[in-house]
């Protein structure tokens, strides 16, 4: 089963990509995978993801955020999850984000780690406007 | 360069008139430089001419430095003093008294004035008196400053150490959530890769939880210094032998290039921290089928540590960061291999326990070369806590 449609993973944990891939593959999506900013900043020249999920804590504390501002510049349409684990390290609370602070973060939603795979399944489903995953 | 000017409020505080205008005359336009190219203070004065219009005024703008005099109609100097809650209000109070009365001078240290005038003063008394003054007043900022700083790195580190123990724990939850999962299906072979990796994380774990009890022990300063001679050479090869295993699974040569002994007075763990992660981190970042060459030189002071790779090198811009508190350089090259990211760190630190300091050089894709330079006859008196408050 494969949807055609490409995501952008950038994490600079090897292992988070690494669950990613294992959760999303299976799903049908191309993967497509970036350990930094540097790193995604070529890929996306090459590649237009349909859908971007970024760290938001790699080399510098704040390479997530400025990714999104990146990606959105150049593909206002592809939406973009931020993972963080950023609430311990900086007592900031991404719970209850509002619209607003959303858009100011260029971030379609806000994910914390460590995640669960059917928590990022769901959110990448529905950003990409495709059905539910039935259960079973 | 322009020059820093630091303005001080004072406050004179006297019900004779003429009082006033002298202090002020003395004060307007004198100016004190400042020690190590701080620059130089200036005074705003402003005055009060007694002891309820201090108070209100003191309310209203708080001064630096009370110019306070004792004896005055109405509320007393003293009272001034002691309704301001003296040494606690941060205002530095210099107490003017009518003559040399030894007993209200007393008195007025005691409820926190910082220092004392004799009436009558001339003006260099006034001017010495400030100096002292501000000599004081701007140590107490320097020291508030650094207490400020040192309070917010340690915030940072505690920061970044909870992000760098919390990211093993989700990588390794990750890992078993497939399991759980069975992403890979029923074969539990299949999941050998993530087992592999969640030992792996956690090893790394353990070795930045005991990296990190090395460098606090270190940084407090508590820990006993055993201080004894110790050969250098002996120590080497027994730290070459700890990494022997992981060496020669990569085929990783380790030479030493050193005279038959050489000796120094030491607390030999600190030495062993020092050489165990210079030696760890040559091999960790070498290339596979590399060499480690580690050598050790000495001259009547100092004894020269340098432990050379040819691994994967360093860019002018890593180089910089290096040393700092979880400096882990992420890039695709290191992304394999664990570290905590406290090693050189700590072994700077202790470098510069023993007088000295660790230098690199660097080309990215050839190899490194840390060199530790270390006193060769350093006492175990020094104090630890100066080399790290850095």
């Amino acid at each position: 089963m494969s949807t055609g449609k490409t995501i952008l993973l950038v994490d600079d944990d090897l292992d988070i990509l690494e669950q990613l891939t294992a959760i999303l593959t299976p799903q049908g999506y191309q993967i497509v995978t970036a350990g930094g900013r540097e790193d995604a900043e070529e890929q996306l020249l090459m590649t237009r993801p349909d859908l971007a999920i970024l760290d938001v804590m790699m080399e510098q504390s704040d390479a997530g955020f400025v990714l999104a501002h990146h990606v959105k510049r150049l593909y206002p349409d592809t939406p973009v999850i931020l993972l963080t684990s950023v609430t311990a390290a900086t007592s900031l609370s991404f719970q209850g984000v509002s619209p607003d602070m959303k858009s100011w973060m260029n971030a379609d939603v806000i994910v914390n780690k460590p995640v669960r795979p059917e928590q990022i399944v769901a959110e990448v489903r529905r950003l990409l406007r495709e059905a539910p995953v039935e259960k079973h | 360069m322009t020059e820093t000017k630091t303005s001080l409020r004072v406050l004179v505080v006297d019900d004779e008139e003429g009082m006033r205008l002298g202090v002020a005359r003395v004060i307007q336009g004198f100016t004190i430089d400042l020690p190590n190219g701080q620059g130089k203070v200036v005074f705003s004065l402003f005055h009060a001419s007694s002891g309820e219009e201090a108070l209100e005024t003191i309310a209203a703008s708080r001064p630096d430095i009370l110019l306070l005099d004792h004896k005055m109609n109405g509320m007393s100097g003293m009272d001034v003093l002691e309704r301001i809650g003296g040494e606690d209000s941060g205002i530095l109070t210099i107490m003017i008294t009518a003559y040399a009365s030894l007993e209200t001078a007393i008195l007025a240290t005691k409820r926190g004035a910082y220092d004392f005038l004799a009436k009558p003063f001339t003006p260099e008394d006034l001017r010495g008196t400030l100096r002292k003054a501000v000599k004081h007043l701007m140590l107490q900022r320097q020291a508030r400053q650094l207490a400020e700083e040192k309070r917010r790195c340690r915030f940072e580190f505690i920061s970044v150490l909870a992000h760098e123990l919390k990211a093993p724990l989700a990588a390794v939850e990750g890992y078993l959530n497939l399991l759980a999962d069975r992403t890979n299906g029923e074969e539990l072979s299949a999941y050998d890769d993530m087992i592999r990796r969640c030992s792996l994380r956690m090893e790394g774990m353990r070795n930045l939880i005991f990296e990190l009890l090395d460098m606090t022990r270190i940084e407090s300063g508590l820990k006993k210094r055993t201080w004894e001679t110790v050969d250098v050479v002996a120590l080497a090869r027994t730290s070459t032998e700890t990494f022997l295993p992981q060496a020669q699974a990569r085929r990783i040569r380790i030479d030493i290039d050193a005279p038959e002994t050489l000796t120094m007075s030491a607390d030999r763990g600190e030495l062993e921290i020092l050489l165990n992660n210079l030696i760890s981190n040559a091999v960790k970042y070498n290339r596979d089928g590399g060499t480690v060459t580690v050598t050790l030189r000495a001259d009547e002071n100092h004894v020269t540590l340098a432990v050379a790779d040819t691994g994967i090198g360093l860019s002018a811009e890593e180089q910089d960061r290096l040393f700092e508190d979880f400096a882990r350089i992420k890039n695709d090259k290191t992304r394999n291999i664990l570290g905590s990211g406290l090693g050189l760190s700590t072994a700077r630190k202790l470098a510069k326990l023993y007088e000295g300091d660790i230098t690199v050089e660097s080309q990215p894709d050839q190899g490194s070369t840390f060199t530790a330079v270390l006193g060769r006859n350093t006492q175990p008196e020094t104090p630890a806590t100066d080399a790290v408050t850095n």
